[in-house]
């Protein structure tokens, strides 16, 4: 048999030993340098958000008109940056700092339409459009009827 | 024009931040989908519990460009028409309020994708 042919090992390695040992060889996590990133990214696209916001408001509009302006701008930029191939990119880079923001929302529905154009125009683009937006729509709205509904029995 | 920029970044890339850590401190459970959607829902929820509204104050784009926002203007929406309208409003007053927004996402959604090829 091969294992006969086998030393013994010279060191004694318990299974506790050898998790201490393996966990010291694996990579640290990397929490902190995504953190830093998802801060820096969704920080400088927020930043980006209020100067449109900002120039909205120049241009007269109330604050409640230009927030909603302003978002429908950030949707149309990040569906833009999606199509371009640069939003990707960004997403390697920013983890969640390109998630969370309204751009990734327009990210998360450019990105599959696009990769099923291939199997037509409705099967495909019109129902992948909804693969990420729809969860969210469906959660979205069902939690604003329901905080509808308690804020109608509380007053 | 330069106005709230600072607090918007700090907001910003604050609530960014907690999406990170809820993917990283979960792996692999919590994918984007999951991040938006439960930013969605807490949004609304923190925002019907009057949390959310002085975050708007502070942090301008910086809470209401996150999905967070959307997940305020749908539950801001839902109360305020609730106000005028009573119950009916519950239904109406998110759709409404977020309707420039998810109108924006289906219009420029097509359009892009209908545009450009994946690539790679």
């Amino acid at each position: 048999m091969a294992d006969n042919n086998l030393r013994k090992p010279t060191i004694s390695v318990t299974p506790e030993n050898y998790k201490a040992l393996t966990q010291q060889f694996t990579p640290k996590p990397t929490f902190v340098k995504n953190v830093v990133r998802a801060f820096v990214v969704g920080g400088i696209i927020c930043a980006i958000g209020q100067v449109i916001i900002n120039l909205f408001i120049a241009s007269g509009l109330s604050r409640v008109e230009a927030s909603t302006a302003g978002t429908a701008t950030m949707i149309f930029i990040g569906a833009l940056l999606t199509g371009l191939g640069v939003y990707d990119v960004i997403g390697k880079f920013g983890g969640a700092g390109s998630i969370v923001p309204v751009t990734g929302f327009a990210n998360s529905i450019v990105a599959p339409a696009m990769e099923f154009k291939r199997e037509g125009y409705v099967l495909g683009v019109g129902a992948k459009l909804f693969t990420i937006a729809g969860p969210v729509l469906v959660y979205g709205i069902a939690t604003s009827i329901v905080v509808g509904f308690v804020y109608y029995f509380l007053n | 024009m330069f106005n709230m920029i600072i607090p918007a970044f700090i907001v910003g890339g604050s609530i960014c931040v907690i999406g990170q850590l809820l993917m990283d401190l979960t792996k692999p459970k919590f994918t984007p989908a999951h991040v938006l959607v439960s930013f969605v829902t807490g949004g609304a929820i923190l925002t019907a519990m009057g949390l959310y509204e002085p975050l708007v104050k502070i942090g301008g784009a910086g809470a209401t460009i996150p999905l967070s926002g959307f997940g305020y203007s749908l539950a801001k929406g839902a109360m305020e028409a609730v106000g005028e309208r009573g119950v009916i409003g519950a239904f109406s007053g998110g759709v409404e309020a977020t309707a420039v927004g998810i109108a924006a996402a289906v219009f420029f959604g097509y359009l892009m994708s209908v545009a450009f090829k994946p690539k790679g």
